[in-house]
């Protein structure tokens, strides 16, 4: 029970979020509504029994990419946006593109894809110790060349972004 | 007890929102921040599912998803600074020089 | 013992010259030119020579010599295979040897010419082909070297090109033989399809060996169905009714092409084919019939145009096409080696009287108007005697050639069936007229006073004048050839006398072997359509086949040769003013028969126009321009219609392009939840 309402708070709180990011027109609001999306997702994360998720949502998402878009907004001096005029095809195309989407999706998740699983509070014992298990023995490769990827993004950020000489 | 279906669909209307804001704003930071937010939406279905089969490796992707968010997100506020350098302007609609 | 006879060198040295030349020839000097084309030429020739000498020691006649397959496809297979026997041995030595002869003669005529190399690689090349027909072992190998000298013919008619007139006359000869062949290929594919092959032996075989199944035909069927479509092709080739009209323009090419081509060779290729195909004709009266028809209407109807032509190739050309006449009807009545036989001496005499008009032409600098010419044998004697014997022997002089293949052929009609002496009297007026204009010729040209042109001093025909003082002589390289011919004229009529003048006729021997085989015992001729208002008196009492009968006619057709002699002296040498004043008399008809008939303008009207417009107007601007150029066009157009609605989703407005990313990913859920779902 407490799981269900734990569940409602925290859910609802994430699509506050999202459609405040929606809503909003200053970018700061924007990202600050992100970081509380990200926020309520880590609970979330907790209540799937995903611990060791939950807490690098925080530290990497929230705490580093986050704080990443705000320095940026910051430093690019990013005001309140102006209204400038769209485009017809996003009115057009995307609009209903967007409620079909979402129109088919839950279709399909309510009406066909009906599973009688309940969610499990407690599914993993000792989950971080497994995911390091898999993670170190099992995906290794990958795991090594998403450590490349990252020297190479910071590269690349570097590059672009340097001030012209 | 929360069926996993509840939690599908929060991902499926987190991820709708996240491509309705896409299309709507005009910053191109707020833009990429949608962006983010899809991945998110994706990532809490994944562990959802990890969840479900009991199988660690949906955490791992998350991991990785993550990882790889981490460096686009670099890269990517890295070419604005860029475009803003060059076009003065964090307009999407005024970044149209590649327009046949 | 059976030697190898080589025969494939024959065809392929020529073919080897006219590569030489035709490629090197413009850098090559003159002397090297004619060296080339000269020495192929004359090895063929030797090689003919060896072979007829090794004829009588080949074990197995026909010889067949097999290069390999060509074509091999269930139900129907052909070689590249050649044949030799007795009567592809008189053609391979009549081609080999004038061709030679006029080979060495054009080294002298066509000396000033700047397309001298040009000449002599077509030359050469249309040897090579005309021996692929003659040695060819079956009809596709023949038809080859048939469409092969049809183009030889082209480019050598056409060879002034720059005269408009010339490049016509080469484009009308080759599609009116176009359309000859057609009747060639209907007959070929009649052949394949029930026979499976198209080898001489083959076919004939079969016919002979299965007489239940290919009985001599009455009325139509296969085999008559197979000769009309091969005797169309004949007709076309050998310039017979209808489709004669190409050989009088062709005269618009040089001299020596109309002698080998248009007199000793390309044109008696639709003989060689009928006589070849003898055992298909003689299982077909009707054709047969059909055959000596158009022979016997061909020879009266040209001579007659002769008579009054004022050029002096125009008066040969039409003599040709009435001598091939001669020779159509000959295969007519299945007296096949008749026609080979005066196949030959044709080639000899009409040879020699075109390079005689070719050494007259050229003493006058390109003047080629009868009227204009006169008194030329004080200048230019060497070519006058030459001249005076071809004209001998066409006109059926006794002793001459012309005179025993000619009577040769008015015998053998006669005595072909009752109704044979319908043929014979038309034969002796063709004779006789034959004998006149020749003969008129003769006097025009060399007796009387001289008379020049208005414009004499011209060069005129493209042939490079030169010596615009007296006529003079030709260079001896030029004489030797005609001087060699004329005694082919006089002595190759002597190895066919007949039997009634007491010689052996060692000529239809020779042939025998080819011709007897299918040769059948009583040919019944069906009626024939023409009405006899040829009837002569004299001749028809006795049609038992006697030597007395033969005497008679003979002494009568010789008889109709002197008196066309006569007729020309009195009226070209005697009293020469009177031929205008006959002219002048007879109205409407001497323009007409000078206008050819008007045969050609009633083509272009009822044939040629009919075809030009309907393809101008329908063809080329509905089909060609409307349905292919529409079409293609249109997919242009489409594709560029298509590309201008598509170029609005390339408008570089960000938020356009994630509206579609939106609607593709929409797109793709939908499309994989449908999959799902089945």
């Amino acid at each position: 029970m407490i799981h269900q309402v734990l569940f409602i708070i925290f859910g609802g709180i994430c699509v506050a979020g999202a459609l405040n990011l929606l809503l909003q027109k200053h970018p700061i609001s924007s990202a600050l509504s992100l970081i509380v999306v990200m926020g309520s997702l880590a609970a979330l994360y907790l209540l799937l029994g995903a611990q060791f998720v939950a807490a690098i949502q925080v530290i990497v998402y929230a705490g580093a990419i986050m704080v990443l878009f705000v320095f940026v907004i910051m430093l690019l001096n990013a005001g309140k946006e102006e209204h400038t005029k769209g485009s017809r095809i996003a009115m057009w195309f995307g609009v209903p593109s967007v409620a079909a989407l979402l129109g088919m999706v839950l279709f399909i998740l309510l009406q066909r894809g009906k599973v009688d699983y309940q969610i499990e509070l407690g599914a993993f014992a000792r989950p971080t110790r497994e995911v390091a298990i898999l993670l170190f023995r099992d995906y290794l490769l990958p795991f090594e060349v998403t450590s490349v990827l990252i020297l190479v993004a910071i590269m690349g950020a570097v590059v672009l972004a340097r001030k012209e000489q | 007890m929360v069926p996993i279906t509840w939690y599908l669909v929060l991902s499926a209307v987190l991820f709708t929102i996240g491509v309705a804001a896409f299309i709507f704003k005009r910053n191109i930071i707020t833009i990429f921040m949608s962006i983010e937010l899809m991945l998110n939406a994706v990532n809490l279905s994944f562990v959802a599912f990890a969840n479900m089969w009991k199988d660690l490796s949906g955490h791992i992707f998350v991991f990785f998803v993550m990882v790889v968010a981490a460096a686009e997100a670099a890269v990517g506020l890295a070419i604005i600074i860029a475009v803003f350098r060059t076009r003065q302007t964090l307009n999407v609609d005024r970044v149209n020089l590649l327009k046949l | 013992m059976n030697v190898n006879l080589h025969l494939w060198l024959i065809p392929l040295l020529p073919l080897l010259g006219a590569l030489i030349n035709g490629a090197l020839g413009r850098r090559l000097s003159k002397t090297a030119v004619t060296a080339v084309a000269l020495t192929s030429t004359a090895a063929s020739f030797a090689l003919a020579l060896w072979v007829a000498f090794q004829f009588s020691a080949l074990s197995q006649i026909p010889y067949v010599e097999s290069h390999g397959p060509w074509i091999q496809i269930t139900g129907f297979s052909v070689d590249f295979a050649f044949l030799l026997d007795q009567l592809s041995l008189v053609m391979l030595l009549v081609v080999t040897g004038v061709g030679f002869l006029i080979h060495i003669y054009s080294a002298g005529y066509m000396a000033d010419d700047d397309g001298y190399y040009r000449f002599f690689s077509y030359l050469n090349l249309f040897m090579f082909f005309m021996l692929m027909l003659v040695l060819a072992n079956n009809y596709l190998l023949m038809f080859v070297g048939w469409e092969g000298v049809g183009l030889a013919s082209y480019l050598l008619i056409g060879f002034y090109f720059l005269k408009h007139s010339a490049s016509q006359a080469g484009k009308k000869a080759f599609i009116v033989n176009r359309i000859g062949d057609f009747g060639f290929l209907l007959g070929m594919f009649l052949l394949v399809k029930h026979f499976g092959s198209l080898d001489y032996s083959v076919i004939f075989d079969r016919i002979l060996r299965n007489p239940s199944q290919f009985p001599v035909e009455t009325g139509a069927g296969l085999l008559t169905l197979v000769s009309f479509c091969l005797m169309i092709g004949a007709t076309g080739k050998s310039a017979q009714i209808p489709l004669y009209v190409w050989l009088p323009d062709a005269m618009e090419g040089p001299t020596p092409v109309s002698a080998l081509i248009h007199a000793a060779t390309m044109v008696t290729a639709g003989i060689y084919m009928v006589a070849r195909s003898n055992v298909i004709f003689n299982h077909a009266p009707m054709a047969l019939t059909t055959v000596a028809v158009i022979g016997a209407l061909t020879a009266i109807f040209a001579a007659s145009i002769g008579i009054v032509q004022t050029d002096i190739k125009r008066v040969l050309a039409y003599s040709t096409i009435s001598q091939l006449g001669y020779m159509f009807m000959a295969c007519g009545v299945a007296a096949y080696s008749a026609a080979i036989f005066h196949l030959m001496t044709h080639a000899f005499f009409k040879a020699l009287l075109f390079l005689s008009a070719g050494s007259v032409i050229h003493a006058l600098g390109g003047e080629q108007d009868m009227r204009y010419m006169g008194g030329l044998r004080k200048y230019i004697p060497v070519t006058f005697w030459v001249m005076t014997i071809g004209t001998l022997a066409i006109a059926g002089i006794p002793g001459l050639a012309g005179f025993f293949s000619k009577d040769e052929i008015l015998w053998k009609a006669y005595s072909s069936s009752d109704n044979g002496w319908i043929f014979w009297a038309i034969g002796l007026i063709t004779a006789l007229m034959t004998s006149f204009y020749m003969f008129r010729l003769l006097f025009m040209t060399f007796f009387g006073e001289r008379r020049e042109a208005p414009h004499a001093h011209d060069s005129g025909h493209g042939h490079g004048g030169h010596g615009h003082g007296a006529p003079h002589e030709s260079p001896w390289i030029m004489l030797a050839p005609l001087v060699l011919l004329a005694i082919g004229s006089v002595a190759g009529g002597w190895v066919g006398i007949p039997h009634s003048l007491g010689g052996d006729n060692h000529f239809e021997k020779f042939l025998a072997p080819v011709f007897e085989q299918g040769r059948l015992e009583a040919v019944d001729m069906a009626k024939i359509e023409r009405p006899t208002k040829f009837a002569i008196a004299e001749a028809a009492s006795d049609t038992k086949p006697e030597a007395s009968t033969e005497l008679t006619l003979t002494f009568i057709s010789v008889l109709a040769g002197l008196t066309g002699l006569f007729w020309a002296w009195y009226l070209y040498v005697r009293r020469p003013e009177l031929p205008g004043r006959i002219a002048a008399r007879l109205g409407n008809l001497y323009p007409t028969v000078l206008n050819k008939y008007y045969i050609d303008e009633v083509y272009q009207q009822s044939l040629v126009d009919p075809i030009v417009d309907g393809s101008r107007t329908i063809l080329w601007k509905g089909v060609d321009v409307g349905v292919v150029d529409g079409a293609v066009n249109g997919a242009g157009t489409t594709a560029r219609s298509t590309w201008a609605i598509l170029r609005q989703m390339q408008s570089g407005n960000i938020r356009s392009y994630a509206g579609w990313v939106a609607f593709g990913a929409a797109l793709l859920v939908a499309y994989m939840i449908w999959m799902g779902l089945r």
